[in-house]
């Protein structure tokens, strides 16, 4: 199977002056046709910007208005109305706040968990496969059926998590109304954040070890490295960026949360956990505000992207060093 | 010896230790499976009880009879298998093209899919309802398809875009010099040779539309049209002790999804650390 393209067929590339590793039949076919091109990239391209850029820009646009709903009647532009209010709403202040401490309390618990599990995972055990199925069975569970599953753990009579807290545990003296207080709820969702989201923690960390040279491992062994030593020294700076892209996607999906507060607590009682997007889901879709709804998804999307970006920077130097 | 005996001590520790998350990971499944064949009134007995003492059908027959899960059921696979089949084939076309092919603005078409990548999809239920409206496509199951195919499209190319380029070039190149357009690179070798990968994004695609819940409940109205997802949550507010009922119905639908994870983990594997990592 040996094709040694002849020079001769790349004269345009060479004439560019582009630089090319070596000849590429393939591409310099594909050249010919760059309509064959094309045919592979729009239908989907299409659907694509049609279902998520368009939308996006839309997000930004609606936000600077004033919407009514009735078809033909003009929305009027409001510039910033929309965001300063929602920056001395409340509300939406208090939802920033439930959707931080969510993150506060998830991220690091499914990252030392997450990573613990892979650690011990990391290993000729038997049974190794079967344990990784167990952990990710919650991952691969719908939000639907977990939050209804445990809103009915931690309902207020005789519900597992009262049985547990009250009569194993002795932590608490009687029966605990989770949802009816702010930070009990957010307690009662932020644990099952941690329970759904350790199993994809534990698998990315996995990976990242596995790729860790056996013999690398067993170097520092002989070497006389505790298995403490061995993880600080050769585990964890190969899975270093492993773990920065665990954090960041976390992050992310910390500050997003949205289908378990929705059917666990409704963002109640009162607004008292409401996180943003419940809050932005209230606005749009029961008072039919497009206009302050965007303003909030558009808050929320730029602020933590730019945290993120920040997050990224800093290791990505601290990692160049 | 000392260095076998610490050995056994660690092999034991390790499982006593998983044993433990596995147990904590599984219990609130087990939990569920035991309270959807309870009967109603034993439904809130003692919650560690995980074997009912007059185990009953009742809540499977009634959520499948008088309550239409099954036409829920037929609902949810119909947009998820259509949509999954779609998914595949222009996310893999994108991505033979980004993998494989040369053409003007290839660059800002990649950057512009990346965009997507970051772009949550919850901030833009609020155009793309706007958007379902003007197309007449609100309340609608056939609507629900091109949004679920839209969504999915960033991820799934670049995941496969990925694949492809670990397709040695030699093997596209002999195929050209016998004459074979790009389509036919594409169908009989790309795709033949990238079948695990093809795999991972059948899954993630059926998982993804399969489990769809808000924007399902944001434009769905009929009774008739609901998906299992949000036919459970509304339900669950209809019949909020009725628990046996509610878990019965989430049974049903996540033993689909299960099937299929337990089959194919390795490809989910597979594809969420090359998603990971690359991304």
């Amino acid at each position: 199977m040996s094709t040694h393209p002849s020079p001769t067929a790349l004269p345009r590339t060479v004439g560019k002056g582009r630089r090319r590793s070596r000849p590429r039949v393939a591409a310099a076919g594909s050249r010919r046709a760059p309509l064959a091109a094309y045919a592979f990239i729009l239908p989907g391209f299409l659907v694509y910007s049609l279902i998520m850029l368009y939308p996006a820009v839309q997000t930004l646009l609606l936000s600077f208005r004033d919407w009514t709903i009735a078809p033909g009647v003009n929305s009027p532009w409001v510039g910033l109305d929309n965001y300063i209010r929602a920056f001395h709403d409340p509300v939406f202040i208090d939802s920033m706040v439930n959707a931080t401490a969510y993150t506060a309390f998830t991220v690091p618990l499914q990252i030392v968990i997450g990573l613990a599990l892979a650690v011990l995972l990391d290993a000729k055990l038997p049974g190794r496969v079967g344990f990784r199925v167990l952990f990710y069975l919650p991952v691969v569970t719908s939000w639907v059926v977990v939050s209804l599953l445990f809103q009915f753990i931690f309902s207020s009579q005789d519900g597992l998590a009262n049985h547990v807290v009250v009569d194993l545990l002795g932590v608490a003296p009687e029966n605990i109304s989770w949802f009816q207080g702010r930070w009990t709820a957010m307690l009662a969702i932020s644990i099952l954040g941690v329970w759904k989201g350790i199993g994809w923690a534990m698998l990315i960390f996995l990976a990242a070890l596995t790729a860790v040279p056996q013999e690398l491992k067993e170097a520092a062994a002989l070497d006389g490295a505790g298995a403490a030593k061995r993880f600080r020294y050769v585990s964890l700076p190969a899975i270093r960026s492993a773990l920065a892209v665990v954090f960041i996607l976390l992050f992310i999906g910390g500050f997003n949360v949205f289908i378990s507060v929705l059917l666990m607590t409704g963002g109640g009682p009162g607004n008292a956990t409401q996180v943003p997007l419940t809050y932005m889901y209230q606005q749009a879709f029961k008072f039919l505000d497009f206009g302050y709804g965007s303003a909030i998804s558009f808050s929320l999307t730029a602020l933590v992207l730019m945290l993120s970006a920040l997050q990224y920077w800093w290791t990505r130097r601290r990692m160049a060093r | 010896m000392n260095n076998i005996r610490a050995r056994r001590v660690s092999y034991a520790l390790r499982y006593v230790l998983l044993a433990l998350a596995a147990f904590v990971m599984v219990y609130p499944f087990l939990f569920m499976l035991s309270t959807s064949f309870k009967s109603r009134s034993l439904s809130l007995g003692d919650p560690t009880n995980l074997i009912p003492t007059e185990p009953t059908l009742d809540n499977y027959t009634q959520v499948l009879g008088t309550e239409h899960f099954g036409r829920y059921f037929l609902n949810s696979a119909a947009v998820a298998l259509v949509s999954t089949a779609l998914i595949v084939l222009l996310a893999s076309m994108m991505a033979y093209a980004f993998a494989r092919l040369d053409f003007p603005g290839k660059r800002i078409f990649f950057t512009l899919i990346i965009v997507g990548l970051t772009i949550p999809t919850m901030m833009l239920i609020i155009p793309q309802f706007l958007l379902a409206r003007d197309l007449h496509l609100l309340n609608s199951l056939p609507g629900l398809v091109p949004f679920y195919v839209g969504t999915a499209l960033a991820f799934n190319t670049f995941l496969l875009a990925g694949f492809f380029e670990q397709i040695p070039h030699e093997l596209d190149e002999a195929m050209a010099i016998d004459g074979a357009g790009p389509w036919r690179r594409y169908w009989s070798l790309a795709l033949p040779l990238s079948k695990p990968a093809i795999g991972t994004c059948i899954i993630f695609a059926f998982l993804g539309t399969w489990d769809e819940f808000a924007w399902a409940l944001t434009v769905l109205n009929d009774v008739d049209n609901r998906t299992l997802p949000i036919a459970i949550a509304l339900f669950q507010g209809q019949h909020s002790t009725s628990w046996g009922l509610v878990f019965a119905a989430s049974i049903i639908a996540i033993v689909p999804v299960l099937i299929v994870y337990i089959i194919f983990q390795r490809n989910f594997v597979a594809g969420l650390t090359t998603g990971a990592v690359k991304s």
